[in-house]
């Protein structure tokens, strides 16, 4: 089955860069896995939400806003998507996931197939 | 045998003994959780009709399983419009037995199929509630009305509720298995937490008109029973079900005919059932000697501690209190530190105990929570400070909810003013 993990950080935490990430022991271990068993099927770091553009369309009108269409206290860092047998697999794979470790959380969607 | 009583007698014992059984093979062969209810419920039918005319079988549940599973081929094979679905019916229709290779690649060993329904029932990424429910509905049997009288919701939400939960088990990919040994410790625990709390709703009940949930106690006792005969080598399992058969065994004798709570000292010891607390102080035996002591285990030798005491002065309070010291290292919780201060209080004086709800009091964490005054008042009660029992009995009347322990606490209350 495919999952997307959705990398959750509290808002004003770290935001470390995708080479930052690379080079970070914290996700050593994380990024082996995934790599040595070829589950991650896609997946991207992401910009802060502060970075958001949010766009919205009234009749002919195109209303954009600065930040997420949602505040709330974490935000999306990035996600991967992978496929792995359950959700067990899934669940193993998340909390092993550095995000889930240090104070964020790891929201496990499967995919609509 | 052919007469109907004697066949609906049979059905009947036939449903509370093979329905979970016949569920869960169904579901491991369909993969389809509806489709496997109905033709468990069909088989059942026709079982009333054809034991009637053939005789009762000599293994029902057999009986019961494979008409189930030539239903469950008609269905598949009446529907069956893409290749996916003539799989399926041909999966359905190798006759699979104990010998399928299938059987074996369950890496924990277990290989009842009604242990992977009732872990996929327990998963932890269910609700709580939905946990509980599917458990009764699938393994158990309950309809959709009784459980939600049972847990005093209107029938659509528990219908919902239950529709929710087989759609999240297909759809987020919930594994229909017994878990792998290093996941099977933590989601005994969670399947054993469902058992208990089952029972807890049940106990929790004490009118008459309950009887919905009173009988939530047999069904969480008749589940551990399961539990116990597919998992006899964890002490835990064995400890629950003996836990539920020492409370359980007292549960006529907490509520006098008027619906009045009797506390365990005044409780009629001779009312108690013998043969539960025979059992289960035997189970708990057994169970201790292994040498790998857990939080049920431990919470059922509280539990014989009363039971066994010929009178409530021969209650060993002392042992009790050192059990409870026991029980806080397995779970560090405010609750079971407030019940060493009772059994404390008990074996070493009240001023013992009122010393040990003193710091709970200070700590903060049981703010709110009725039983913390009410045993402060019970304890200087017991050391005759009945003005200051008086004033702690108020306080736990403005928290208690239960109508039986508010009036309890009442009476208590009227006592001390009346000293």
């Amino acid at each position: 089955m495919k999952y997307v993990l959705f990398i959750c950080t509290p808002v004003g935490g770290e935001e470390l860069s995708p080479a930052q990430i690379a080079d970070d022991p914290r996700f050593t271990s994380y990024i082996d896995e995934v790599r040595s068993r070829d589950i991650v099927r896609g997946g991207a770091r992401l910009r802060p939400s502060t970075d958001a553009t949010t766009v919205r369309v009234q009749g002919d009108e195109v209303l954009l806003s600065d930040g997420p269409f949602v505040e709330s206290k974490e935000y999306v860092a990035g996600f991967d998507l992978i496929e792995v047998a359950d959700l067990d697999e899934a669940i193993a794979l998340a909390s092993r996931h550095p995000a889930a470790l240090g104070g964020g959380s790891v929201e496990v969607r499967p995919v609509w197939e | 045998m052919n007469d109907i009583e004697g066949v609906e007698a049979a059905v009947a014992a036939a449903f509370r003994e093979e329905w979970g059984q016949v569920v869960a093979t169904l579901i491991r062969v369909t993969g389809d959780w509806d489709l496997a209810e109905e033709c468990a419920q069909d088989a059942f039918a026709q079982a009333l009709d054809r034991w009637r005319r053939d005789g009762v079988p000599r293994r029902p549940g057999a009986w019961l399983t494979t008409t189930a599973r030539h239903r469950a081929l008609d269905v598949l094979r009446r529907e069956a419009v893409g290749a996916q679905k003539l799989r399926e019916a041909a999966v359905l229709a190798r006759d699979e037995g104990p010998s399928d290779p299938e059987y074996d690649g369950d890496d924990s060993g277990v290989r009842d199929d009604r242990l992977r329904l009732i872990f996929t029932c327990c998963h932890p990424a269910l609700p709580i509630e939905a946990r509980v429910a599917l458990t009764l509905r699938t393994l158990a049997g309950l309809t959709t009305p009784e459980i939600a009288r049972a847990f005093l919701v209107p029938e659509a939400t528990m219908a919902q509720r239950l529709v929710r939960a087989k759609r999240k088990i297909r759809n987020a990919g919930i594994p229909y298995r017994v878990p792998p040994a290093h996941l099977l410790p933590e989601r005994t625990t969670g399947v054993l937490g469902v058992v208990y709390l089952l029972f807890n709703e049940g106990y929790a009940a004490t009118s008459g008109a309950d009887l919905v949930r009173m009988n939530l106690c047999a069904e969480a006792i008749r589940l551990a029973r399961v539990l116990a005969r597919l998992m006899p080598d964890e002490p835990e399992v064995l400890g629950l079900l003996a836990l539920l058969l020492l409370h359980d065994a007292r549960r006529a004798t907490r509520v006098d005919p008027a619906g009045e709570l009797v506390t365990l000292e005044d409780q009629d010891r001779t009312a108690w059932d013998r043969a539960a607390v025979d059992e289960g102080a035997a189970l708990l035996e057994s169970t201790l000697r292994r040498g790998r002591p857990g939080p049920y285990q431990i919470q059922a030798a509280i539990a014989a501690c009363h039971t066994t005491a010929a009178t409530a002065k021969d209650t060993d309070w002392a042992d009790i209190a050192a059990l409870y010291g026991e029980l806080a290292r397995f779970v560090p919780s405010a609750v079971v530190r407030l019940n060493r201060a009772v059994a404390v209080g008990m074996s070493e004086g009240p001023e013992a105990g009122l010393a040990l709800v003193a710091e709970l009091e200070r700590e903060g964490e049981l703010d709110g929570y009725h039983l913390l005054p009410a045993t402060r008042a019970d304890l200087l009660r017991r050391s005759g400070r009945t003005a200051e029992a008086a004033e702690a009995y108020e306080r736990a009347l403005e928290l208690v909810e239960n109508a039986a322990e508010r009036r309890f606490l009442e009476k208590r209350l009227a006592q001390c003013r009346s000293a």
